[in-house]
């Protein structure tokens, strides 16, 4: 089989992040980036089906800008276990859904066939969870989004999905797509000699001319300030003001 | 120029979600806006959705289009996305609305890619600028907002629950057969089984009543405290990572950065320290109220309201008098 894995470098979690002067972007003064949380978990399972499937193939994909902290998440990849890298260069401050999605598109329809793509739910940075649906509709290949259980045979998966007020178990044939909620996989941490070994890993660019994407992004703003919040009271006695203002003043709750 | 608005209008369990219900109503707002063009709602469900498709006429539709067959009673992301790309595609919308339940958030990215247009994902905000949609959301989990603007044929956008006001005051709409190009034996995706969760309550991304609870609640057997609280006030429970690392709830209960990302009118953080991954993912709720027994917790500095004081006495006590006033 040849399984995909498709991560980003987002900014770490942790970070406070501030808008930069140009209004435009973040301030990347002090950010650290990391590799997508539930890329991380996604990439987990890929390698853990790698392992399971004798002659597999796992590769990394990443659309990102053409620095260090980007490239370094094909590095994370190869070191939790994917065979190599492909990496490619994007320098939009904002890049939309529909581009990254036809990037890794060409990046995927390079090479030899495709089996398996996995994505995380949403990337922590853009929460779009829009680019695996798009990959799949692309390829024209089943998507299925949330997976907590997925299981591979005869050419197919079986998929366990979280699902509003529900868990789907729903079946696909390859190639298929799938994004990783956390639960999928049991997550790996990459030790020393992985990072040693990964150095040796094959890491390659793939050249992609991004089309004129029909979206524009005109402004990025601090979150809109919250009014000054109050301590309604201490203990139990509070509980009888705290329902009066939820009722009275806030309108957030009536009987 | 007036701009044609296309709404999908999600069912489950045998009605519209208000999430899709708002959507139509900023969709009205949104063709008044361009010069008042004409809104059309499309449907798609079991053999009930005709029956309900005709109450989307005071929601603001003028049309709705309604593809209905047992087959499509559950929820197949396949099967919605060719219904309402063919909708699309016959309709030819220069807005198309999709509110951005879990399930929407699945449709609405593979409809803008058969379509080839760009998504406006999961946004809170609209308005209209020289006939165009100018659309604001949250990114980074609400850290900062972008504003952003699409300039594909059809302008496809999901909608966060909770952010736009329904409104009532439409009238009636002409229910139209939607006539469908594929059949079940096409779809790629087979359900084999679904298990409906315990709870019968909204998901926690467009639930408008959220209480959530953190390693403050010292233990899964105490969040009974919660669902009774929940229960009183139709709020769907949620959790902080800490509890849910520790498997006292599901991940599909985690709220924040790396869990779901929430806007409720009234958020409860119980025994919650409120660090910023969590903050991240509900700093856009309309009320936030702090229980909490440190009153330095971070959490106090973003609630409207704070009580400083034990949960395992706050939380009874709010229940209790809660009851009590709904007599
Ligand atoms: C990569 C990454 C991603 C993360 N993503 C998320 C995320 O998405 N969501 C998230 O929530 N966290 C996330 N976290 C974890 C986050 O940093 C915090 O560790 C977590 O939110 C803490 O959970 P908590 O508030 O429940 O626990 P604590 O921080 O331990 O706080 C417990 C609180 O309960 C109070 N308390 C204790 N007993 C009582 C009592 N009897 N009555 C009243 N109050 C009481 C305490 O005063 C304290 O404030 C992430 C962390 C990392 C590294
Ligand atoms: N620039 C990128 N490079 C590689 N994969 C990406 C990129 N952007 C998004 N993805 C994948 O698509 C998923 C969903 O991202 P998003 O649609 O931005 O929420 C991520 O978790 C990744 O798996």
């Amino acid at each position: 089989m040849r399984i995909f894995v498709c991560v980003k470098a987002v900014p770490d979690t942790n970070a406070n992040l501030k808008v930069g002067s140009d209004n435009l972007t973040i301030n990347p003064q002090g950010v650290k980036y990391v590799m997508s949380p539930y890329d991380a978990v996604a990439a987990s399972k890929a390698v853990e089906l790698k392992a399971a499937n004798e002659g597999s193939e796992l590769i990394a994909l990443s659309v990102g800008k053409d620095n260090k902290e980007s490239r370094q998440r094909i590095k994370d990849a190869l070191a939790l276990g994917a065979d190599r890298g492909v990496f490619i260069k994007d320098d939009a401050a904002h890049r939309d859904p529909l581009g990254v999605a036809k990037a890794l598109v060409a990046a995927i329809k390079a090479e030899e066939s495709c089996d398996l793509v996995f994505f995380g739910r949403q990337a922590v940075d853009t929460q779009a969870s829009a680019v695996g649906p798009m990959v799949a509709q692309l390829l024209d290949i089943p998507f299925v989004m949330d997976c907590i259980s997925l299981e591979i045979a005869d050419g197919k998966a079986t998929v366990k999905r979280s699902a509003e007020g529900r868990v789907e178990t729903l079946e696909v044939s390859l190639p298929a797509a799938f994004s990783a909620q956390r639960g999928l996989a049991e997550e790996r941490y990459a030790k020393l000699k992985d990072i040693m070994k990964a150095k040796k890993k094959p890491q390659a660019d793939f050249d992609y001319a991004f089309p004129d994407a029909g979206y524009e992004v005109t402004a990025m703003t601090p979150p809109p300030e919250r009014p000054a919040g109050k301590i309604v009271g201490e203990g139990p006695e509070a509980v009888g003001e705290l329902l009066r203002l939820l009722q009275d003043e806030a309108k957030s709750l009536s009987f | 120029m007036a701009s044609k608005v296309l709404v999908f209008c999600e069912i489950k369990k045998g009605k519209f979600k208000k999430g899709s219900l708002e959507a139509l109503s900023e969709g009205k707002k949104i063709a008044a806006a361009t010069g008042g063009g004409d809104v059309t709602a499309v449907v798609v469900g079991g053999s009930d959705a005709k029956d309900l498709a005709s109450s989307l006429g005071q929601y603001g539709a003028s049309r709705v289009l309604v593809a209905s067959g047992d087959w499509l009673a559950d929820w197949n992301s396949d099967a919605m996305t060719r219904a309402v790309v063919l909708a699309a595609k016959a309709e030819a919308p220069e807005v198309l609305f999709i509110s951005a339940t879990l399930d929407g958030k699945d449709l609405a990215p593979r409809v803008a890619a058969a379509l080839d247009v760009s998504l406006g994902s999961d946004i809170t905000g609209a308005t209209v600028e020289d006939g165009r949609l100018v659309l604001t959301r949250p990114v980074y989990a609400g850290k900062t907002y972008v504003t952003l603007k699409l300039s594909g044929a059809t302008q496809v956008v999901s909608v966060r629950p909770n952010s736009f006001t329904l409104e009532t005051d439409g009238g009636d709409a002409a229910v139209e057969d939607l006539a469908l190009d594929f059949s079940a034996d096409d779809l790629k995706v087979k359900v084999i089984s679904v298990e409906a969760a315990a709870s019968e309550k909204p998901d926690l991304t467009e639930a408008s009543r959220i209480v959530s609870g953190g390693r403050g609640m010292k233990g899964p057997e105490h969040f009974e405290l919660l669902e009774t609280l929940a229960e009183e006030i139709g709020a769907t429970v949620g959790a902080s990572r800490a509890v849910v690392d520790a498997g006292w709830r599901g991940h599909g209960d985690q709220v924040g950065q790396t869990g779901k990302t929430v806007s409720p009118n009234l958020y409860f953080a119980v025994g919650i320290s409120g660090a910023i991954q969590h903050l991240a993912g509900m700093s856009t709720s309309k009320c936030i109220v702090a229980i909490n027994k440190d009153k330095e917790a971070p959490i106090f500095k973003v609630a409207d309201y704070g009580i400083v004081g034990d949960l395992f006495e706050v939380v009874p006590a709010l229940t209790a008098e809660i009851k009590k006033i709904k007599g």
